[in-house]
């Protein structure tokens, strides 16, 4: 993996979409209740009718979070090749209007990360794949 | 059914390690504990429920007790396995088909965190893969959001674990034995913050066993010391709830399963929670053991920062929960720990719970069991 490597070539390995270059996940509607899933439910979990796909917002807040000190099990987990262990943090981001989402963060310092933060939808290459991740907002940056 | 179902017989196989042994041996051990405790013999029994999870097919046990032809029900729910199997052994007995049965939970698991796999909880491969399939996570990110809402400081995860500590060294069918403080909880490694190493349980070993029968056999039994089973209930997860392995949550969370099964387990018996003298709750970690008090009503949420600084949660306090130790002290033995917790209640009730014992004469007992993927079984026992 490189610095120029075109993140648009790498294939999903998450429900991911570019859409005018820019990441968004991919989630269920259910054209009844209009409950939303991610990943996009077969039939609704609510009432179970009928699911359209839409893609979520982009920018969330983190609703709560906690990290992974030691390497999981592999498998399932799936280690990158010549990359050591390193803890990490995960959360569920709150798309207002929708639903909360569950996803690696990119931050993991338990000084920084604080519950209410402002969140955004980025796109990480991982292995020869891309997937997505959260990654909080800095003050100010827009 | 006030009265009408008596636990007459508790036994249980210590938890922990136990390399030479397997898990279906150490239910047979179970088993014929409660039978003994009972002075009752296997070929009394007119029924059984039993399981595991990772320790083989609980209806092999007849190898060892008796082939006497009953019906032998091998029951497989997770972390609710022995609740699932109590429920089942209660409605066989208000049934009016049987009027006496055997009820055994036991488990073995390897070392390390438990290891699952997506295609087994209908999730797809990526969520693995990534790293998100790990349940120290769930239960970090769960009471990670409960201490934000209900301003709860990590010194109450460290009293919790403090005092399942304490209890486990009084008991000794426990893993573990030795008392630990609150800064060495505190400071010990962190695998899912806020939980440290010493706030989540093990997976581990062990068996545990009850006769159960209705209350027009017990004219039979030589020696009764029975203990009411006054209600069960089991409840599974409604759309919304906050549960493990959820790559997405519903922007409304509803109740967790266990607020259900602890309501339907006090309305059948005929009790609130201010009757109980005496407590088990589901202590996977230091955050459960938190949640799952006010979810079953003993207390509002945010309460239990007081209640813990004031040792209320201690075996003198004035609601003793987890007096053997809970989870933390005797690990989790999947298959084992939801009867673990009902032998505890019977051991109480009937006042034989040694250095342990709750020292007020406790009349009343609950317990409660919650796992994956999102269950719960509840019971209220009396004398």
């Amino acid at each position: 993996m490189t610095d120029t490597t075109d993140l648009n070539s790498l294939p999903f390995s998450a429900p991911l979409d570019m859409v005018d270059g820019m990441p968004r996940l991919v989630a269920g509607r259910c054209r009844d209740c209009g409950e939303y899933s991610f990943p996009i439910a077969s039939s609704c979990p609510a009432c179970g009718t009928v699911v359209e796909e839409v893609h979520l917002p982009t920018r969330g807040v983190l609703w709560t979070w906690t990290t992974q000190e030691f390497e999981p099990a592999s498998p399932p987990y799936a280690p990158v090749a010549g990359t050591p262990f390193e803890p990490y943090a995960i959360g569920y981001v709150e798309f207002p209007n929708y639903l909360r989402v569950e996803g690696r963060l990119t931050e993991q310092d338990p000084d920084i990360l604080r519950i209410g933060m402002d969140m955004e939808l980025v796109a990480v290459p991982r292995g020869e794949t891309l997937t997505y991740a959260f990654s909080p907002v800095l003050t100010g940056a827009g | 059914m006030n009265d009408e179902i008596a636990i007459i017989g508790a036994g249980i196989h210590p938890f922990g390690r136990h390399d030479a042994v397997t898990g279906l041996s150490m239910g047979v051990r179970a088993l014929r504990g409660a039978l003994a405790d009972a002075e009752l013999e296997w070929t009394d029994m007119q029924f059984a429920f039993g399981g595991s999870e990772d320790a083989g097919n609980a209806d092999t046990m007849v190898t060892d007790l008796g082939l006497t032809g009953i019906p032998f029900i091998n029951v497989k729910n997770g972390c609710a396995t022995g609740g699932s199997s109590l429920t089942s052994a209660v409605l066989a007995l208000q049934s009016g088909q049987y009027e006496i049965g055997a009820v055994v939970g036991f488990d073995k698991h390897p070392r390390g965190a438990f290891v699952n796999f997506p295609v087994d909880w209908s999730l797809p491969e990526w969520y693995g893969e990534l790293g998100l399939m790990m349940t120290p996570q769930f239960f970090g990110a769960k009471i990670q959001r409960y201490m934000y809402d209900h301003s709860i400081p990590s010194s109450t995860l460290a009293q919790v674990a403090e005092k399942a500590f304490y209890n486990g060294s009084l008991t000794p069918h426990a893993w573990r034995r030795d008392t630990l403080g609150r800064e060495q909880i505190l400071n010990a490694k962190m695998i899912a913050n806020p939980l440290t190493q010493y706030m989540l349980c093990s997976p581990g070993e062990g068996a545990a066993a009850l006769i159960v029968c209705r209350r027009d056999y017990l004219p039979k039994v030589t020696k009764s010391r029975a203990v009411w089973l006054r209600s069960v209930a089991f409840r599974t997860r409604l759309a919304g709830s906050f549960e493990v392995f959820s790559p997405s949550l519903s922007l409304d969370i509803s109740p967790s399963p266990t607020v259900a099964a602890a309501k339907a387990a006090f309305e059948i018996a005929g009790v609130a929670p201010q009757d109980v003298d005496v407590v088990q709750v589901q202590d996977t970690e230091s955050g459960a053991e938190i949640i799952h008090l006010a979810e079953c009503g003993f207390c509002e949420h945010g309460e239990q920062v007081e209640m813990y600084a004031n040792g209320d949660t201690r075996i003198e306090g004035r609601l003793p929960v987890n007096t053997d130790g809970g989870c933390l002290s005797n690990g989790e033995p999947v298959g084992a720990s939801g009867l673990r917790q009902v032998v505890e209640i019977v051991t109480q009730l009937r006042g034989e719970a040694g250095q342990r014992q709750v020292p007020s004469s406790p009349r009343v007992g609950f317990t409660h069991v919650y796992g994956a993927p999102g269950v719960s079984a509840c019971t209220v026992l009396s004398v």
